[in-house]
């Protein structure tokens, strides 16, 4: 029993580390129709700005954060302006290859300015644990749930109450409708994507906060929170968060129990874990937990 | 005069493979010239030329696939690796000969694409690249984990038999010419590149390539019309996974050992967008297009490569070592493929292809052209 709290505290954990990242997708998701393959590249480098501001720096540690969170801001509303903007009312196809080209770009930034070692991100939480009961917490896991749990919050407080939010939403329910309301369509994508770039900086550094160290294997995880956004559903906020966690919780049980149970999976299923629950809730939900079933005129 | 202005009359003008006089003669010259490389290029221009043979092929099932199909699909990786394999496993392992692995190989590559196929049915647009994003990583821990067959993470030998009756491809002696491996394998790879574009021009002009483009153009207007999805969008992932398992059969036999990292994972993932970047920047919905496309992405790393051994590019770490490189060639060439497909789907969606199109227009027309 104490096994089984500890990895699924673990997995909340990690879970949360997905959420935010698919919180990234779905916003931009839901704001442009576009699903942002570079979300990875953001996640990367968020966590190496924030170590940039932080080690090389010197500077605090919450304020390295909040100014890698800017950064990420900025990046992604400039991606928007220069280069998603062009492809409105492109084909799919089209706008998600720009995605991908642009991760394949700033993978290759952030390695050629800081390298390929494993750098610590000199988080102040580092390997400590609190006991409850049996169950050990990394301080670092304690962090990322309550920062997770903060950010969601804020995000619901601001969709639901700002009139910037409220704007996002009528332009993404009804994109003509809320231009004819005032609302303007280029200033809610930039500032989708600022949004997600914030939160993509944030994952990246929970991610790589703790003893987890920071390597360009950070921006590899945000293909796993895919599963995550695709689970809850592609335009669900509230199905990236359930989605994150089901995914964590999985996965980390998975990790913790099928090499004494199911050994015959083979090492390392816990890597494509995420990927077979997925699978199995597509074809049972096409759209996911949350989404919204596309109509389509004949 | 019509004749030469090469105006069409009548449909079964347009659906000819060898459309013009001039299409004729530019394929005379291809062929010629494919016969002819092995004497004159060098051993590592003949390499290179194999390696984009292979891309050819490949890239013209994910065109298919995505191209005509519509479907696009980030897995196209992972069936090379299964084709890769195959060829270790019968080739290598089982000592099947060349007629019979090589097909086999189709085969399999066949069945696994069309068991991926029926997800397209249930799921569309960005929930399908997901889950064909999602083969990759299963793919590598297939790989990693069948080692019987596979090797396991270590990788396997591919060293499948090569010859058909007396004829053998590991080391050519036909009309008293003596050409080793290297010579032999190029002229496999770039045969089974003619017969992969001819059954592809073949497909593409007849009735399944007309309902494939209506699948591609709108899939409920096509069902309507009663084209049936089951039938040409797992049929679309079967045909493009043959094409991509071969390409994968030839990898092994050119590189001769592969390992499952090759085929997933990240580099996999990178693999995938390799053929994408090839079918873009050649131009989607067009077979020759795959064919210009595999010449850039195929040859250009190689030849990154091989400039930057001797640090000829400043800001490159080479071989020798140079140190105020910053960018290693591996990365170098991401980054430019990254770029490659940004700057055309931005500035010439259609591709190369499209260059010539155009040309084609203007001479067409001329001198009335504008």
């Amino acid at each position: 029993m104490t096994e089984f709290l500890q990895l699924t505290f673990q997995g909340i954990a990690l879970g949360c580390q997905y959420a935010l990242v698919a919180l990234g997708f779905v916003i931009i998701y839901k704001a442009t129709g576009v699903i942002n393959f570079a979300q990875g590249g953001f996640v990367l480098l968020g966590a190496y700005l924030a170590y940039n501001f932080g080690q090389t720096w010197d500077l605090p540690f919450t304020l390295a954060v909040l100014m890698a969170m800017v950064s990420g801001a900025l990046l992604g509303a400039f991606v928007e302006r220069v280069l998603l903007r062009r492809m409105v009312a492109q084909p799919v196809f089209a706008v998600i290859m720009i995605t991908i080209g642009l991760l394949f770009v700033l993978d290759q930034l952030v390695t050629s300015i800081w390298g390929f070692e494993n750098l610590n991100l000199g988080d102040p939480w580092g390997n400590d644990t609190v006991r409850v009961a049996d169950v050990v917490l990394s301080v670092g896991d304690l962090w990322t749930i309550g920062i997770t749990t903060a950010a969601v919050l804020a995000f619901f407080l601001f969709f639901r109450f700002s009139t910037t939010g409220l704007a996002m939403r009528a332009a993404a329910l009804d994109q003509e409708a809320a231009l004819a309301q005032g609302v303007s369509p280029g200033r809610v994508f930039a500032l989708a994507w600022a949004i997600a770039g914030a939160v993509a900086a944030l994952g990246g550094i929970t991610h790589a906060a703790g003893s987890a160290q920071l390597s360009p294997a950070v921006g590899f995880f945000a293909l796993a929170a895919f599963p995550a956004m695709i689970l809850g559903g592609l335009d669900s906020p509230l199905g990236a968060v359930v989605g994150g966690i089901i995914i964590g919780v999985t996965q980390n049980l998975t990790a913790g129990y099928q090499p004494d149970h199911a050994a015959w999976l083979g090492n390392n299923f816990h890597i494509v874990m995420p990927y077979v629950v997925m699978v199995v809730i597509l074809m049972i939900r096409p759209y996911g937990l949350f989404g919204t079933p596309e109509v389509r005129r004949v | 005069m019509a004749r030469a202005r090469d105006l069409h009359t009548a449909y079964s003008q347009q659906l000819r493979v060898l459309g013009s006089r001039w299409v004729q003669v530019g394929v005379a010259v291809l062929v010629l010239a494919a016969v002819l490389a092995p004497y004159q290029l060098t051993p590592f221009q003949l390499d290179v030329m194999s390696r984009v043979g292979i891309f050819a092929i490949g890239a013209v099932g994910l065109n298919l696939l995505t191209g005509y199909t519509g479907q696009v699909s980030l897995g196209h990786a992972f069936f090379v690796g299964v084709g890769a394999y195959g060829a270790a496993w019968f080739g290598g392992q089982e000592e099947w000969p060349l007629w019979l692995w090589l097909p086999m190989v189709a085969i399999i590559g066949g069945l696994i694409g069309g068991l991926i196929g029926p997800f397209a049915l249930r799921l569309r647009g960005n929930y399908l690249v997901i889950v064909t994003l999602g083969l990759l990583f299963v793919g590598e821990h297939v790989f990693n984990n069948w080692r019987s067959v596979t090797g396991g993470g270590a990788g396997t030998p591919v060293d499948p038999p090569l010859s058909i009756g007396p004829v053998d491809f590991s080391g050519l002696d036909v009309l008293g010419l003596d050409l080793d491996r290297v010579q032999s394998v190029f002229w496999l790879i770039w045969l089974l590149v003619a017969l992969g574009v001819v059954l592809a021009k073949n497909l593409v002009r007849t009735r399944p390539g007309r309902a494939m483009q209506a699948v591609r153009d709108r899939d409920l207007a096509a069902e309507v019309i009663g084209v049936s999805l089951f039938r040409y969008k797992v049929g679309a992932f079967a045909i493009s996974s043959v094409y991509a398992a071969v390409a994968g059969g030839l990898y092994g036999v050119l590189q001769q050992y592969v390992s499952p990292t090759e085929f997933g994972g990240q580099l996999g993932l990178f693999l995938s967008i390799q053929y994408i970047a090839i079918i873009i920047v050649g131009g989607v919905g067009t077979i020759f297009g795959s064919l210009i496309g595999a010449f850039i992405v195929g040859a250009l790393p190689r030849i990154i490569e091989n400039v930057s051994r001797n640090n000829d590019i400043p800001f490159v770490r080479g071989d020798a070592g140079g140190a105020d490189g910053f960018l290693s060639v591996f990365s170098l060439n991401q980054a430019i493929f990254g770029l490659l497909i940004i700057a055309f789907l931005l500035f010439e969606p259609l591709g190369m292809a499209a260059l010539w199109f155009r040309l084609k227009a203007y001479f067409k027309t001329w001198p009335f052209s504008y």
